[in-house]
C-alpha cells in the first residue's frame, strides 16, 4: 500500500490553485479600485462597509470544471466545507458553515437564489436542491456566515444563508459566450480487497474444505469490470445585450455526464432567462429571472459497489449455461442461495433506474423609486418554484435479483410547488448634518411549499396485485416581519441592528400559537480603524474590526414526522393489514406528536478583523466566533407506555467555538505578468452539553448504521463530547504491533469486557480544514491550481471491520475479504474494534488548470481561450479505503469521487 | 439607458394593495393541518372506522409497523422487523432455555442464548417498548370508546353493543400485554388511559410485580364477563375462552409471581374452557401449517399472518426462514431459502429420547447436521427442529409466490396447553381428578404417535410440555416454575456460555428493565442485580 507519511509539510506561501478566467482581462489590473458590493439579504453593501463574517465570491475565483453549482466554491472560503454525496453525476453536495449546529435538525445552510428562499429538500432523484442549477449561469455566492448577518432570516438561517445571484444581462451591443468541455473522468482506485490467488490462499488456510471446494477456477477482478472511462462534455451558450434597451441574458445549456460505475448517467438541458428593464424614467426597476433545467439521469442499481467489493473473484463472470440470463450466481440446492451475494455485473443487467425532473424557477422582482421621494424604494418579489420528478425502477426477472418476484417495476413521482411573496420598503439617506449614512429596510414575506407525492405501489411480475398505501401530502407556510437600520457615521464607524418575527406553520399543535412564532435579532458594529486620521496614508488599505452578535433560529427537522406537533391516525398499507373474524382490515394507528414542539434557536457571537496592506496585495480577515445552541431537535427516547418509544423533543444544547481566516497574496502584479495565492483556514469545535434532561453522565443516542448484521450503530451523541463520536472498545496488540482477536482494554477494570468497557473515539469533526489556491498569468498564458487539507478526520472503514474469518466463508458461499484480514486473522467480525477508527486527514489536489488566451481573434474585444483541467488529481493520505473524504464519516460501499481529465474552449465576442 | 414610458403606475397600485390583502389572509395559513393523515373525531365519530382502530390493537402482535415488510416502524431503534412482538416473544422465551440457539451475530444476540445479557441488550429493549406501545394502543381506543366518548359521537343500537364488546377486546389485548410485562419484566411502568395522553411528558408510575397481578388478574375477570362467547367473535378476535386460558395460565404462575400459589383456580379456569366445545387437530403437524386457520377445532387465540396482506420478517416468516439453513430444501417450507439461524439443543432432542423417535413433534432434521454443538455461529451444528412451515396441509406452498412472506399463523393458545395446566395442576393439589388428568395427556400423546403413559408425574409434565409446545413461546416461563431456569438442576448446552453448560445468577429469572426506559422514566426501579 502506498506510504505517504505527512499530510501536510507544504508552506502557505507556495500554494497552488486553478480558477477559470472569464474575457476581459484588461480590467485586471484595475479591479482593486472597483468597489466590491456584496448582497447582505435584502439589500447590498459594500464590502468595505460588511459588519458581518460575509464571504463574497464571484465567478472569476470559482473552480473550473464544476457540474453542480456547490463545488463552484469547494475550498475558496474560510469556514465552509463542501464535500460531494457521492461521486455520481448529479449528486450534489452537502455544504457546512462552520461545523454541525444541530442532531436532528437540518443542517445544511439557507440557499438563497436570486431572492427566492430555496426548500431544503430536494426532490426525489436529486437530492441536493442546487445541483439543479447549471453552474455556469451563476455569477455570485455571498455567503452569511454569522448570525448577525443571518438574522434576517430568522428561523431558518441557523446554519448559515448562502445567497446566490444569477447573471444579468448589461445594455450595449449583443455579447456573446460560449463554452464548451470535453471530459474524461475515471476512478481513483478499487477498495484493497484481495486478488483470485491471495483469495484463494486465504480460504484454504482458514475455512473448511467443504467451503473451500467451492473456490473457483477464474480470476475476476469485479471491481475493474464495473468501473468505465467515462466519457462527458458541458456546452453553453450565453446572449447578453439590450433590445430597445431592454437588458437580457439569455444562457442555453446542456450537459452530459456518464458516471465512473457503469449504466450510470446524467443529462441536463437548462435554459435561463434575465431581464432587467427599467420603466418610469428610471424609477422602476424590474428584474424578472426564469431558470428550467430537465435532467435525465440513469442510476446505478444499489449496493452494486458493495457487491463488486466482496464478490469471490476466482469465479467467473459468466456461468456458462443460461439460467439467471448466463451470469455465475452462488446456488444452494437447486435453487439460488438467497442469502448469498449477487454478481454486480447481472446487477447491472437487470437494473434499469431512470429518473427526469424538470424544475421551472422564476422570480419577478420589482424595485420602485418613489417620484415624490427617491430615497425611499418599495420592492416586491414574486417567486414561483416548481419541479416535478417522474422515476421508475425496473429489474428484470430472468436475474437473481429480481427472480423470486418474476421481475419488479415500480414508478414513482413527485411534485412541489412553493411560492414566494415578499413586500419591503428601504431608504437610504446620506443625512450630512450627523454625517451618517442611513439605510433603513422593513417587510414581510410570505412562503408556501407544497410537496405531492402520490404512492408508488411495486408491480411483481408473478401477477400478485401490489399492496397500496397513502400518498404523501404535505404543505408547510412560513410568515414573517423583519427590519434593519444600518447607520453608517463619518465613514469610520457602522452600526447594523436587524429583527426577525418568524411564523412557521410546521409546529402548530391545534390549540396555541405560542410554539409558531419566535424573535430573531442580531446587532453588529465595524470600526473602519483605517479611515481615522492616525493611520491615514500609512500604507494600510483596509483595517477594519468586527463584532456581531445575533440569535437565529432551525425549523427544518430530519426524519421526524412531517406535522410533528399536531395529532393524526395513520392508516397502514395493503401489506399491513389483520384478519379479524371474517375479513382483513387496514389498521388505523395513533401517530406520536409533540404537541410543544418549537424551533431551535443558536446564539452567536462573532469578532472578525479585515486586513488590507500594500496597495490591497495582501488582504485577508480572521474571525473568532462562539455559537450556543438551545433546544435543540433531538429525536429522543421517551418513557415506555406512549404510543412510541421515541418523539421529537427540544432538549439538546450544543457548543461551538471556531477561528477561521484567510489571506490572499500578489506577489507579483506587473503589465503582462500577475501572481495571485490565496489560503485560508478553520477550527473549529463543537460539543454537546445537554442531551436529555434528568440524564445521567453516561447517557448517550447512538446513531451512525454500519453494514454487517442488522441495527448496529457506530457513534453516539453524549453530553461533554463531540456530535457523531465514534463509541468503540479499544484495541489490545501484543508485542509486535498485531492486533488481539476479540480482546480489548478493560477500561472499568471490573475484569469484564461489555458495553461499560467502550468509549468515545474521536469523532467525524476535523481539527482543521485548510484551502490553498492560486493562479498565475503571463501574457496570454494563464495558469491555476486549487487544493484542500483537512486534518484530524477519522473515518470508520466498514469494509475492513466486515472482513473475517467467518465472513469469508458462511452461508454456503465464499466472500472476498479486506486485505488486512489477512493479517489481522479476526475470526468473526469485530465491528467495535478502534482498529477500524482510522486517521484520514487528507490532501486533495483539486484542480489544476492550464490555458492560452487568444486575443482578439475574430474581432476586437472577442477572445478564445482554450485550456486543459485536471481534477482531484492527487490525493496524500494515510487511510486505507479508496476515498478519505466519506461525508458522514462511514465508509460503505461509497461511489468514490472521479478523476476527471478535461479539454475546453471559452469564446466570447 | 432608456426607459419605458409605458403607465405602469396602476401596476404599482394593485401590487401593493394585494400585498396588503395578503398579509392578514396569510396568517390562517399557520395552522396547516395533516393532509392525508387523520383526526380522532374523524375515526371515531363513523363506526365504519372502529374495525380499523381495533385491528391496529391485534395488529400490534403481528407487525412491526404500519407497511408489510416492516416499514414505518412503531418504534425506533431496531428494525421493525426485528421487534415485531413474537419474534421478540420466541427471543426471549425460547432462546434462552434449552430449545433453541441461533447463529446470528446481530448485536448482542448471542447473549440470550448464554444467559449473560444486560439492561443495554437491543432485544430485550425491543420487546419491552413493543409490550408498551402495544399497552398505549388499547389506551387511546379506550380512552376514545368511554360510554361517555360514544354517546358524544352518536354511537348507539347495534353499533353501540358492537363498540361495547370491541372495548372488552382492547381491555383483553392490553391484560395480555401486561400479562407478558408481568411474566419478564416483573415491576414495570403502569401506563392507563388517564396518566398516558400522547405527547405526555409525565412519565408513568412504577407498579411491583404482585400489584401488577392484581391488575392483570381484575382485567382478565372483567374481560371473561363482557367478550362474546367461545367461538362466537370469529377467527383471530378474543373471546371468553382467549380470557380464560390467560386467566388459567396467571394462576398457575401464581406463585411465581405473587408468592402464594393459585392450582385450584388453574383447574376452575381449565375446566371453562376444556367444556366449551373445543376438540384436538387430528394431525399434530398440521396446527403449524399455511392453512392452520381451517379444520382447527383447538386453537383458542391465535395469531394471524398472511403472506399476502400481513406481511412482516418477524412472525411465522422468521420461524420458518430462519429455522432453514443447511441441506434442508427450502421448497418443502414453502419459502424460497432459509436465513441459517435457528437448531435445537442435544437436551431438547432428549426429551424424546432421541431423533428417531416416532413421536412426530420430535421432527428434527439430521443431514449433514451434528447433534453436538461446538460453535454456536455454524448452523451445522446441532439438529433444526421442523415445526412451522409455509405450505398447506395437502402440501401446497403458501400465498406469497416469491416464498417471502409464510402464511402459518401462531396458536398463542390452544386446547393441548389447557390439558397441560389442568394436569400439572391437579398434580400440584389443586384439585381435579387423577384419572381425567392421564386421560388428557395420553390424548395428547396418542394424537401425536407417542406411546401413552401409565402414570404422571411433575417432572413427566414438564418434559411433556416441551414435547407438545417446543418453541410456543412457554418454556422460559415452565422452567422458571420448576425451578431449572437458572440453576444446575437442568443444564443445557451452552447455558451460561459454556459448552457443557453452567447455572447462572438468579436475578436472571427476570429480565432487566431496559437502561433507556430508567433515564426515561425516573419512578422505575431497576430489578434486582442487574
Amino acid at each position: 500500500m502506498r506510504n505517504y507519511t505527512k499530510v501536510l509539510k507544504i508552506a502557505p506561501a507556495f500554494l497552488l490553485a486553478g480558477t477559470m478566467l472569464q474575457a476581459q482581462t484588461k480590467d485586471s489590473l484595475k479591479t482593486a479600485d472597483i468597489e466590491q458590493v456584496v448582497l447582505i439579504g435584502y439589500g447590498k453593501q459594500k464590502k468595505t462597509d460588511v459588519t458581518g463574517s460575509i464571504s463574497s465570491i464571484s465567478s472569476k475565483d470559482f473552480n473550473g470544471g464544476a457540474t453542480s453549482p456547490a463545488q463552484l466554491i469547494q475550498g475558496k472560503t474560510p469556514g465552509v466545507s463542501i464535500t460531494g454525496n457521492s461521486g455520481a453525476p448529479g449528486a450534489g453536495s452537502s455544504i457546512r458553515i462552520r461545523g454541525i449546529g444541530t442532531l436532528n435538525g437540518s443542517q445544511s445552510p439557507l440557499i438563497v437564489i436570486d431572492g427566492v428562499p430555496q426548500d431544503f429538500n430536494g426532490i426525489s432523484g436529486a437530492a441536493d436542491p442546487l445541483s439543479l442549477i447549471n453552474p455556469n449561469d451563476i455569477e455570485t455566492f455571498d455567503i452569511l456566515k454569522d448570525a448577525s448577518a443571518t438574522a434576517i432570516y430568522g428561523n431558518r438561517a441557523s446554519n448559515g444563508v448562502i445567497l446566490v445571484t444569477t447573471k444579468r444581462g448589461s445594455a450595449g451591443k449583443l455579447k456573446v459566450n460560449f463554452s464548451t468541455l470535453a471530459s474524461v473522468s475515471t476512478k481513483m482506485k478499487n477498495t484493497p480487497v484481495l486478488n483470485a490467488a491471495e483469495f484463494r490462499d486465504f480460504i484454504n488456510a482458514n475455512a473448511s474444505a467443504a467451503y473451500a471446494a467451492k473456490l473457483g477456477n477464474a480470476d475476476t477482478n469485479w471491481q475493474d469490470l464495473i468501473y468505465q472511462t467515462a466519457w462527458g462534455t458541458d456546452n453553453n451558450v450565453a446572449l447578453s445585450g439590450g433590445i430597445k434597451g431592454l437588458p437580457y441574458r439569455l444562457s442555453l445549456g446542456y450537459n452530459e455526464q456518464n458516471g465512473i460505475v457503469k449504466t450510470n448517467s446524467f443529462r441536463r438541458t437548462s435554459v435561463g432567462l434575465n431581464l432587467t428593464p427599467k420603466f418610469l424614467d428610471n424609477h422602476l426597476s424590474v428584474t424578472v429571472n426564469a431558470k428550467g433545467t430537465f435532467t435525465d439521469n440513469q442510476f446505478v442499481a444499489g449496493g452494486v459497489i458493495g457487491e463488486a467489493t466482496y464478490f469471490d473473484p476466482t469465479q467467473p463472470v459468466y456461468s456458462g449455461n443460461s439460467a439467471y440470463g448466463g451470469y455465475y450466481e452462488w446456488l444452494l440446492n437447486g435453487g439460488l442461495n438467497v442469502n448469498a451475494n449477487a454478481n454486480p455485473l447481472a446487477r447491472l443487467a437487470a437494473t434499469r433506474d431512470v429518473s427526469s425532473i424538470w424544475r421551472g424557477l422564476g422570480n419577478i422582482q420589482l424595485d420602485y423609486k418613489f417620484h415624490f421621494l427617491p430615497d425611499l424604494h418599495f420592492n416586491v418579489n414574486a417567486g414561483y418554484d416548481y419541479a416535478k420528478s417522474d422515476g421508475a425502477k425496473t429489474e428484470n426477472g430472468l436475474y437473481k435479483v429480481a427472480f423470486a418476484d418474476k421481475g419488479r417495476y415500480r414508478s414513482y413521482s413527485q411534485e412541489k410547488k412553493n411560492k414566494l411573496l415578499e413586500t419591503y420598503l428601504s431608504y437610504t439617506k446620506n443625512v450630512e448634518a450627523i454625517n451618517t449614512n442611513v439605510d433603513l429596510v422593513g417587510g414581510y414575506a410570505y412562503q408556501n411549499f407544497y410537496r405531492f407525492e402520490p404512492f408508488a405501489p411495486t408491480f411483481n411480475g408473478n401477477n400478485v396485485p401490489p399492496v397500496m398505501g397513502n400518498n404523501v401530502e404535505v404543505r408547510n407556510v412560513l410568515l414573517s416581519f423583519y427590519g434593519r437600520g444600518i447607520f453608517t457615521i463619518a465613514n469610520k464607524y457602522i452600526v447594523s441592528a436587524s429583527v426577525r418575527r418568524d411564523g412557521a406553520s410546521r409546529f402548530w399543535n391545534g390549540v396555541d400559537k405560542k410554539n409558531l412564532w419566535g424573535t430573531f435579532p442580531g446587532v453588529s458594529l465595524a470600526w473602519k480603524i483605517n479611515e481615522e486620521s492616525f493611520l491615514k496614508g500609512k500604507g494600510i488599505n483596509t483595517l477594519k474590526l468586527r463584532a456581531g452578535w445575533g440569535k437565529t433560529g432551525n425549523q427544518e427537522l430530519r426524519d421526524v414526522a412531517d406535522y410533528p406537533a399536531y395529532s393524526s391516525y395513520n392508516l397502514s398499507n395493503g401489506g399491513a393489514q389483520y384478519y379479524m373474524g371474517d375479513t382483513f382490515y387496514q389498521m388505523l394507528r395513533p401517530n406520536i406528536f409533540n404537541p410543544n414542539l418549537t424551533w431551535e434557536t443558536t446564539t452567536t457571537k462573532n469578532i472578525g478583523l479585515d486586513y488590507g496592506f500594500a496597495k490591497n496585495r495582501i488582504f485577508g480577515s480572521i474571525d473568532l466566533f462562539e455559537k450556543v445552541a438551545d433546544g435543540l431537535l433531538v429525536d429522543s427516547p421517551i418513557a415506555a407506555g406512549d404510543v412510541s418509544n421515541h418523539n421529537a423533543l427540544n432538549a439538546g444544547t450544543m457548543n461551538s467555538k471556531g477561528i477561521e481566516g484567510s489571506i490572499t497574496l500578489v506577489p507579483v502584479k506587473a503589465e503582462n505578468t500577475t501572481w495571485e495565492l490565496s489560503f485560508n483556514a478553520t477550527h473549529y469545535n463543537s460539543e454537546i452539553t445537554n442531551l436529555v434532561n434528568g440524564a445521567d453522565a453516561n447517557y448517550y443516542i447512538a446513531v451512525g448504521d454500519i453494514s454487517g448484521a442488522v441495527g448496529n450503530k457506530i457513534q453516539a451523541h453524549v453530553v461533554g463530547n463531540r456530535p457523531y463520536a465514534f463509541l468503540v472498545y479499544q484495541q489490545v496488540y501484543d508485542n509486535a504491533g498485531k492486533p488481539l482477536d476479540g480482546v480489548y482494554v478493560d477500561r472499568n477494570g471490573d475484569g469484564k469486557i461489555n458495553a461499560s468497557d467502550q468509549y468515545y473515539y474521536k469523532s467525524t469533526q476535523p481539527d482543521a480544514i485548510l484551502g490553498f489556491n492560486t493562479k498565475f498569468t503571463h501574457r496570454n498564458w494563464d495558469a491555476g491550481l486549487s487544493a484542500r487539507a483537512v486534518i484530524g478526520n477519522y473515518v470508520y472503514n466498514n469494509a475492513a471491520s466486515n472482513s473475517s474469518l467467518q465472513s469469508g466463508s458462511t452461508n454456503e458461499y465464499l466472500q472476498n475479504v479486506y486485505y488486512t484480514a489477512v493479517d489481522n486473522k479476526f475470526s468473526i467480525p469485530r465491528y467495535f474494534s478502534d482498529l477500524f477508527v482510522e486517521n484520514a486527514s487528507f490532501f486533495r489536489l483539486d484542480n489544476v488548470n492550464v490555458g492560452y488566451n487568444f486575443r482578439d481573434v475574430f474581432a476586437p474585444g472577442s477572445s478564445l481561450r482554450v485550456y486543459g483541467m485536471a481534477q482531484n488529481v492527487l490525493v496524500i493520505t494515510k487511510y486505507t479505503g479508496v476515498d478519505p473524504e466519506v461525508f458522514g464519516g462511514i465508509d460503505n460501499g461509497y461511489y468514490q469521487m472521479p478523476r476527471v481529465y478535461s479539454l475546453g474552449l471559452n469564446f466570447n465576442f | 439607458m432608456k426607459s419605458f414610458k409605458i403607465q405602469l403606475k396602476t401596476l404599482i397600485a394593485a401590487a401593493s394593495v394585494a400585498a396588503l390583502f395578503s398579509v392578514t389572509s396569510c396568517m390562517k395559513d399557520l395552522e396547516q393541518t395533516p393532509i392525508v393523515d387523520v383526526t380522532a373525531e374523524n375515526i371515531y365519530s363513523n363506526f365504519a372506522n372502529y374495525p380499523n382502530a381495533l385491528a391496529k390493537l391485534y395488529g400490534g402482535f403481528a407487525h412491526g409497523g404500519q407497511e408489510g415488510g416492516g416499514g414505518n416502524p412503531d418504534i425506533n431503534g431496531i428494525d421493525g422487523n426485528f421487534s415485531q412482538y413474537t419474534r421478540q416473544l420466541f427471543t426471549l422465551q425460547v432462546l434462552p432455555t434449552d430449545e433453541a440457539v441461533i447463529a446470528w451475530n446481530d448485536g448482542t444476540l448471542q447473549n440470550i442464548h448464554k444467559m449473560n445479557w444486560d439492561s443495554s441488550s437491543e432485544f430485550i429493549g425491543a420487546f419491552y417498548y413493543r409490550v408498551y406501545t402495544e399497552i398505549a394502543f388499547c389506551n387511546d381506543f379506550l380512552r376514545n370508546t368511554t360510554d361517555e366518548k360514544l354517546a358524544s359521537y352518536n354511537i348507539t343500537g347495534e353499533n353501540l353493543v358492537q363498540a361495547k364488546y370491541m372495548r372488552a377486546e382492547a381491555r383483553f389485548l392490553r391484560a395480555l400485554a401486561y400479562y407478558h410485562a408481568l411474566d419478564l419484566f416483573g415491576n414495570v411502568p403502569f401506563a392507563t388511559v388517564e396518566n398516558m395522553p400522547i405527547g405526555s411528558t409525565n412519565p408513568p408510575p412504577r407498579i411491583t410485580r404482585p400489584e401488577l397481578y392484581k391488575f392483570v388478574e381484575a382485567e382478565l375477570l372483567a374481560c371473561a364477563n363482557d367478550l362474546k362467547n367461545p367461538k362466537a367473535a370469529g377467527y383471530g378476535r378474543a373471546d371468553k375462552a382467549a380470557a380464560w386460558s390467560v386467566l388459567a395460565r396467571l394462576y398457575l404462575n401464581a406463585g411465581v409471581y405473587t408468592g402464594t400459589t393459585q392450582y385450584g383456580k388453574v383447574i376452575e379456569y381449565a375446566n371453562k374452557v376444556i367444556t366449551a366445545n373445543y376438540g384436538l387437530k387430528s394431525k399434530y403437524q398440521d396446527l403449524f401449517l399455511a392453512d392452520n386457520e381451517k379444520n382447527n377445532p383447538e386453537v383458542i387465540f391465535p395469531i394471524v399472518f398472511d403472506g399476502l396482506k400481513t406481511q412482516t420478517y418477524g412472525g411465522t416468516t422468521y420461524l420458518v426462514h430462519a429455522a432453514v439453513g443447511g441441506t434442508m430444501p427450502a421448497a418443502d417450507f414453502g419459502i424460497n431459502g432459509g436465513w441459517s439461524g435457528l437448531r435445537t439443543t442435544k437436551a431438547y432432542v432428549n426429551l424424546f429420547g432421541g431423533a428417531g423417535t416416532s413421536d412426530v413433534r420430535g421432527n428434527f432434521y439430521t443431514d449433514k447436521q451434528t447433534l453436538e454443538i461446538d460453535d454456536i455461529g455454524n448452523f451445522s451444528n446441532g439438529y433444526p427442529f421442523i415445526k412451522y412451515k409455509n405450505v398447506t396441509s395437502t402440501g401446497a406452498p403458501g400465498s406469497d409466490v416469491a416464498g417471502n412472506f409464510v402464511d402459518a399463523d401462531i396458536p398463542l393458545f390452544r386446547l393441548a396447553d389447557i390439558y397441560l395446566m389442568y394436569a400439572e395442576a391437579h398434580l400440584r393439589g389443586g384439585g381435579g381428578d387423577a384419572g381425567t388428568a392421564l386421560g388428557y395427556v395420553n390424548a395428547l400423546r396418542t394424537r401425536a404417535g407417542a406411546l401413552p403413559v401409565a402414570s404422571i408425574n411433575l417432572n413427566f409434565i414438564l418434559d411433556e410440555r416441551g414435547r407438545e409446545l417446543g418453541w410456543e413461546m412457554t418454556r422460559r416461563t415452565d422452567l422458571i416454575r420448576y425451578g431449572k431456569f437458572t440453576t444446575a438442576s437442568y443444564l443445557w448446552p451452552w447455558k451460561g456460555g459454556v459448552k457443557e453448560g453452567q447455572a447462572v445468577e438468579d436475578y436472571r429469572n427476570l429480565y432487566p428493565i431496559p437502561a433507556k426506559d430508567l433515564i426515561a422514566n425516573p419512578n422505575l426501579v431497576q430489578n434486582p442485580g442487574y
